[in-house]
């Protein structure tokens, strides 16, 4: 069956309030009445289409360039993870997790010019005049940052899933503030989620990263 | 008899050791799931149902299909089927970038007419409710009933009764990592799996026995996994999903849920709606408990609870039974049925020592069999300071008010048979240890270093640790009940053992001693009646030549136990103005056998109270009985514990004895009753339904006031 009829049957044979219509799920309305719209495929298809058109951009990762096509809808987060760039080569930077997808979790931290920013807020092309320090590059080859080694002293870690983005506003903070107070460890990696709960671990291995920089 | 020795004689066992995998994990390149990107990979999709009830009338794929950059597609569910909940699988797509495969959601057509739905317990239990299952009367199951003693006898025993109604709904697993694998057939009859999962060799018989595969030619890796908590022992249909895909595409296929489909389909706790009815007499005895309760588990059942729960009541009856919903389905969630029992149990506890005029505390004592607990309320007491607390409940000045609360719990994790492991020592002197195990976060693989470098005298970095594949064919349990270490730990201790004896009798003609004379110290062998006659870890491997030494171990059931008690005490601050609780400290004093390792341990019990603290305080699925949908399927609205959160925890390995068991459960269960009374105690007024939000908080103020 052809849209045009499917679109057909659904005008004429069965009543919007007896019947859902789906295309897909992304565009989906709450409301009261019985009969939901769900979406339109013409507005897909649209959306389809001008994802199609890409650009090249050079960013700077770990103080390494990368030439990259992106989509202008194609997050920080996505090169970082999936990216292969213009070489063939994948970029593979997998220590920033995307969990939330929204700005929730922190999951997915990395240092633009120093300060911490969720790579799944951040649209590659914006990334492109800044230097991004991403949870691998943190260490100094193999000397660990203070923070690290602290999180490994204190066990500030479960399942590590979340570890890489709290290493990353951690350093931010100790980047900022030498010396925070509890409080204020608390309040700079509020936008961090662990399930674990690994938390009061982290605390204390902020604590001693503070004390040994 | 086999035993772990004296705590004098441990070098390692018991102390506290960082997790091998640390490095790993705060560099980055600890590989999950979720980060393995293979060549040729695609990314998998599954379009899900918004609606919670409705028939499929129609679906097409086509138009998806020929959208460039989509690989394969496949319906999940057929035309003429029933939707029953929200986040229910149509169809599933591969292609060629994640980005692409969302698109191709978009241009699936699909028809659904709509039904009746119910998505709360009390829709599903109201005078005609539309039925959601043809075989339970007015969506609840059959009851399931128990009687002990003389129930009635028992009230008219009683000098107080309490008759209370307590709630808990349902809760999220909220796994970081969701649930997903990277599927790769390397030829059309063998498939290799990378899956976040709490059970390779579960999902590897799982998948084989879906796919018609012999289990040996399945492989399935775990090496790192982001959190499970009881949801992820099998391949689910996501994971047949992305099979099919891949060898549909014959490439590599990586499907991961969405936050959202993690929420509705990954699991849930199911929530807890109990009446009870209780007495004590008058110096202090539970004497009667009549409880009638149900939960919902989604449209199926297990929305089991405990009742009565840690303390014995002679005269009993209880009533259980299911309430169906249009909502996704539980699974087990870190220690099943008992946190929203033992919240129950614990204010109930508290209502009663209330009447009788009675500190709670000993009220506990008197109906508490555990020696274990009696030694805990007073450890803890002292820790929390329990004579500070309100003699008189909501008796503190000011706007912010204190209070202290006490809850108990009690679990299993004595492990069992299933685990098979090999010991292997190499001519060069490495040492492998491998099992099919898997680490899910409360360090197993760490604990098997500390075992097996115990055992021969080396430190835990010398020992390799295989664990998390099931290519080497050594099968292990899956990691639940905090079933783990109990399981695992005697299998490698043995093993160990046996390892070293053969190395023992390379050594001996060497040393000029009989085998039973040598001992390891710290990489050297002697002699124990000579102890200038030694040989290096190194020499003494050197003898090996080219044969490497391999021994299994056997589940030797004496070096494990089960049976642990736990007991935590809470101390809250309650603005009377915002309503907000803060918690200020948790003690838990947490019975933890033989801890192989104090720090990974603390670490578990910490974990445990975060979570705890989370249902009592914060997380709830909130379902929309309008449009059928979970409102808060996404990690703003439903809140888990931040840092802001996070009170001092006093995390307290209580030793009992030298034998190992499982302590990833039992910490998130008395956290709830002991939070919950602390508020009582702070306000003087119960909230007998989580979480304790600030709007139930000024609620109960004001009817208090009224």
């Amino acid at each position: 069956m052809s849209d045009k009829e499917k679109e057909k049957k659904q005008g004429t044979n069965i009543s919007r309030r007896s019947f859902l219509k789906g295309v897909g799920t992304g565009t989906v309305a709450a409301t009261v009445a019985p009969a939901i719209l769900v979406g339109d495929s013409e507005t897909a298809e649209a959306q389809t289409d001008g994802a199609a058109s890409t650009a090249k951009i050079q960013l700077n990762i770990n103080e390494k360039l990368y030439e990259i096509e992106v989509e202008a809808r194609t997050t920080l987060l996505t090169v970082l993870r999936d990216g292969i760039d213009t070489g063939g080569n994948s970029v593979d930077l997998t220590g920033a997790k995307l969990i939330c997808d929204r700005g929730e979790c922190g999951g997915c931290t990395v240092l633009a010019d120093g300060k911490a920013v969720y790579a799944c807020m951040m649209l590659a092309m914006d990334a492109q005049s800044k230097q991004i320090t991403t949870v691998e590059g943190i260490a100094n080859g193999d000397d660990l940052h203070p923070v690290q080694e602290a999180f490994i002293q204190h066990d500030a870690m479960m399942c590590g899933f979340c570890t890489p983005g709290f290493i990353v506003s951690s350093v931010a903070l100790l980047n900022e503030n030498q010396k925070p107070t509890i409080a204020e460890i608390k309040d700079s990696l509020s936008g961090n989620t662990c399930r674990c709960g690994t938390y009061p671990f982290i605390f204390d291995a902020v604590e001693t990263a503070s004390e040994k920089m | 008899m086999a035993s772990w020795g004296e705590a004098s004689q441990s070098r390692l066992i018991g102390k506290r050791i960082a997790r091998l995998s640390g490095k790993e994990k705060v560099t980055g390149k600890a590989k999950y799931t979720f980060d393995i990107n293979r060549p040729g990979m695609l990314y998998g999709r599954i379009l899900r149902s918004e609606v919670a009830h409705a028939n499929v009338t129609d679906l097409d794929l086509t138009r998806a299909e020929e959208l460039p950059g989509v690989k394969a597609i496949i319906p999940l569910i057929e035309v003429g089927r029933k939707i029953r909940y929200q986040g229910q699988e149509i169809a599933a797509v591969a292609a060629e970038t994640d980005d692409i495969a969302k698109d191709a959601l978009r241009l699936i057509y699909v028809e659904l007419e709509e039904l009746p739905f119910v998505v709360t317990e009390a829709d599903a239990m109201a005078e005609g409710a539309p039925q959601i299952r043809d075989d339970w009367k007015a969506n609840q199951s059959n009851p399931g009933k128990n009687e002990d003693g003389d129930v009635e006898a028992g009230f008219a025993e009683a000098a107080v009764t309490v008759e209370a109604t307590y709630h808990t709904p349902v809760q999220t697993h909220v796994c970081l990592e969701t649930h997903g694998n990277v599927v790769e057939w390397t030829d059309e009859q063998n498939l290799t799996v990378w899956a976040s999962t709490q059970a390779v060799f579960g999902v590897r018989n799982d998948l084989a026995r879906n796919l018609q595969l012999p289990a040996n030619q399945v492989r399935v890796i775990t090496e790192h996994m982001g959190g499970g908590f009881g949801s992820k022992f099998s391949a689910g249909t996501e994971g047949l999903a992305a099979a099919r895909l891949s060898r549909m595409a014959g490439r590599p296929v990586k499907l991961m849920l969405t936050r959202k489909a993690e929420h509705l389909v990954a699991g849930n706790r199911p929530s807890m709606t109990q009446h009870v009815k209780a007495g004590a007499t008058r110096d202090g005895r539970l004497i009667a408990y009549d409880m009638r309760g149900y939960g919902t588990g989604g449209t199926g059942g297990g929305a089991g609870f405990t009742g009565p729960y840690v303390y014995h009541v002679p005269n009993r009856r209880t009533e259980r039974f299911n309430v169906a919903v249009n909502a996704g389905s539980q699974r087990a969630m870190r220690a099943p049925g008992h946190p929203q029992g033992a919240f129950a149990m614990d204010s109930l506890i508290d209502e009663l020592a209330e009447k009788l005029g009675m500190n709670p505390l000993e009220f506990r004592r008197i109906n508490d069999s555990s020696e274990v607990r009696q030694a805990q309320y007073t450890l803890g007491a002292q820790e929390i300071g329990w004579h500070r607390r309100n003699s008189v409940p909501g008796s503190g000045t000011g706007v912010k008010k204190r209070g202290m609360g006490v809850g108990s719990g009690q679990w299993g994790g004595g492990g069992g048979r299933g685990t098979q492991a090999r010991i292997t020592i190499n001519p060069d002197g490495t040492v492998e240890a491998v099992t099919g195990t898997q680490d899910i976060g409360t360090g197993i693989r760490t604990a098997i270093a500390i075992i097996v470098a115990e055992e021969l005298g080396l430190s835990p970095t010398d020992i390799s640790v295989k664990i998390g594949d099931s290519g080497p064919g050594l099968p292990s349990g899956g990691s639940g009940g905090s079933q783990t270490t109990a399981s695992v730990a005697p299998v490698i201790k043995t093993a160990a053992a046996a390892a070293k004896q053969k190395l023992f009798e390379h050594v001996a003609p060497l040393l000029q001693a009989p085998v039973d004379d040598l001992r390891v110290g710290a990489g050297t062998i002697y002699v124990a009646s000579d102890r200038t006659k030694t040989v290096t870890w190194r020499q003494a491997t050197g003898l090996l030549g080219v044969e490497s030494i391999s021994e299994g171990g056997n589940w030797n059931p004496e070096l494990r136990q089960g049976g642990v008690a736990g007991t935590q005490f809470a101390e809250v601050e309650v603005d009377t103005q915002t309503g907000h609780v803060e918690v200020l400290k948790i003690v838990a004093v947490q019975d933890c056998g033989l801890a192989i390792n104090r720090l990974t341990t603390e670490s578990q019990i910490n974990g445990g109270v975060i979570m705890g603290l989370g249902q009592t305080l914060l997380e709830e699925r909130i379902m929309d009985p309008q449009t059928g949908r979970m409102l808060n399927a996404n990690l703003e609205d439903y809140k888990v514990p931040g840092t802001f959160e996070i009170p001092e925890i006093k995390s307290i390995v209580f030793d009992t004895h030298r034998k190992v068991t499982g302590v990833g459960e039992p910490p998130c269960i008395p956290t709830l009753g002991a939070i919950a009374n602390a508020v009582y105690n702070a306000i003087g007024v119960r909230i007998r339904e989580l979480p304790i939000t600030p709007d139930k908080v000024l609620t109960a103020l004001a009817e208090k006031k009224a």
